[in-house]
């Protein structure tokens, strides 16, 4: 009863199409490497001029090896750190989570808690930056309009990251 | 108008300027990171007066002068120092946020005289100055120099602090933090005098790895009337930064020439 009430009053408010939850999906491609990391990975949303509006996700090793702390390396995803990262104090809950595997990774996130709550109407972009030891570094900005339309956008890496999909859940 | 590396004809005519410098000798000295997150992290510092930026290939820089300046104005000592033929090296160890400041330099004199038709050359601070009894020297000229050479190095987000003015020769204010620098995005640095803004300073800035370019492709600049510079390094990369500025000191009621240098290395991010 509760979660009907707040999409129709999210549809009522917005216009938006029916549906409660976001979805992120970040493709992390496999690597034809001699020796391969899994990479770093930051998720944001940022407005058009990059000021951040929010983290969503921060891929990176939890915990220590004989290299030293994971958060050593979290300055490798350049621009997250720069605008975001820096004035954070790791591990952040809800954000913070291990390295990923090459594959499709899903992020399914609310409408009504979360980054994408109390989002005003207007031009955004999620930003999707890798980077990888002993590997390259990428980011991909999918510019959005929130709200969402039906229509899943999504915008493509060239190396380090695959297809970023940004969409309304089924 | 804001100057850009590779693009402007300005840019180009003062390429030509400096080639009557192209071989000077410049002194830096080269973090391994400026950039650090985590903690307890260590950073290995080169330092070296070379032809090229920034490879090692002249003589080694002396660590007498060497300080280091926590983000919270604490001294850090430098460990593993070492002084080879052609480099010196050292580790710093942050273990604190912020902005870290390496520096050498010094405030000193030189001083030349006739004595028995032989030219004398001296070179010493205020104290040694006095003890030597340059002064008394006959046809004793002396002038004053005072010399920075620095880098930063930031652990965590960067900081001010370590930026605060001694009040002496000249010195760097950031307007851009310089471990906040972007390849395409504009970059303004303050110079300051005597701790005051300090207007038409000659300021050089000039990408590493020259060793592999046929152009130095430097930057000529001048600071204007608040002491500030912007610029928009193109490339990400290494970069060597090089002001002068001239003026005159007092010695004991006497005016004497006095020469100002700073140096600084910083580093342009690709986007």
């Amino acid at each position: 009863m509760r979660a009907i009430l707040t999409v129709a009053g999210l549809s009522l408010i917005s216009g938006q199409a029916l549906a409660d939850t976001i979805e992120v999906e970040v493709d992390i491609p496999r690597m034809s490497v001699a020796e391969y990391h899994r990479p770093y990975v930051a998720i944001w949303i940022a407005n058009p001029d990059n000021s951040v509006v929010s983290n969503i996700a921060v891929w990176y090793q939890q915990g220590e090896t004989g290299e030293g702390k994971g958060e050593t390396w979290l300055k490798d995803i350049r621009q997250w750190w720069r605008r975001t990262g820096r004035e954070l104090a790791m591990p952040v809950d809800g954000i913070s989570g291990p390295t990923k595997a090459p594959g499709t990774h899903e992020i399914v996130l609310a409408t009504d808690s979360g980054p994408f709550a109390n989002l005003k109407a207007g031009q955004y972009q999620l930003v999707v930056e890798a980077s990888r030891e002993v590997g390259g570094r990428e980011l991909v900005s999918l510019p959005f309009i929130w709200p969402l339309k039906a229509a899943p956008e999504s915008q493509s890496g060239e190396r380090e990251l695959g297809k970023v999909t940004l969409r309304l859940a089924d | 108008m804001k100057p850009t590396f590779f693009k402007s004809c300005a840019v180009a005519l003062a390429a030509l300027s400096l080639a009557g410098n192209a071989f000077a000798h410049r002194a830096w000295i080269l973090p391994s990171s400026f950039t650090l997150s985590g903690e307890n992290q260590w950073v290995t510092v080169d330092g070296a007066i070379s032809n090229n930026l920034f490879y090692p290939n002249h003589v080694a820089m002396r660590l007498d002068s060497l300080s280091i300046t926590a983000p919270d104005g604490t001294a850090v000592e430098a460990e593993n120092t070492v002084t080879g033929k052609y480099r010196s090296a050292f580790d710093v160890k942050l273990e604190k946020e912020g902005t870290y400041r390496i520096s050498l330099g010094g405030d000193g004199y030189n001083a030349s005289w006739e004595e028995n038709g032989e030219r004398k050359r001296w070179r010493g601070n205020a104290e040694t100055l006095k003890t030597d009894g340059i002064e008394a020297k006959s046809g004793v000229e002396i002038s004053r120099s005072v010399r920075r050479i620095e880098t930063f190095v930031t652990l965590g987000s960067p900081t001010t602090a370590v930026f605060a003015t001694e009040g002496t020769g000249l010195e760097l204010k950031p307007v851009t933090h310089p471990n906040d620098v972007f390849a395409g995005e504009n970059v303004s640095f303050q110079f300051l005098q005597d701790g005051k803004p300090a207007a038409g300073v000659e300021v050089d800035i000039i990408r590493g790895n020259d060793r592999y370019r046929n152009a130095e492709n430097g930057l000529k600049l001048t600071t204007d009337a608040d002491g500030v510079i912007t610029f928009t390094p193109d490339e990400a990369g290494p970069y060597w930064l090089s002001a002068e500025s001239s003026g005159q000191s007092s010695l004991n009621g006497k005016e004497i020439n006095l020469r100002n240098s700073y140096v600084a290395t910083f580093e342009a991010l690709p986007l």
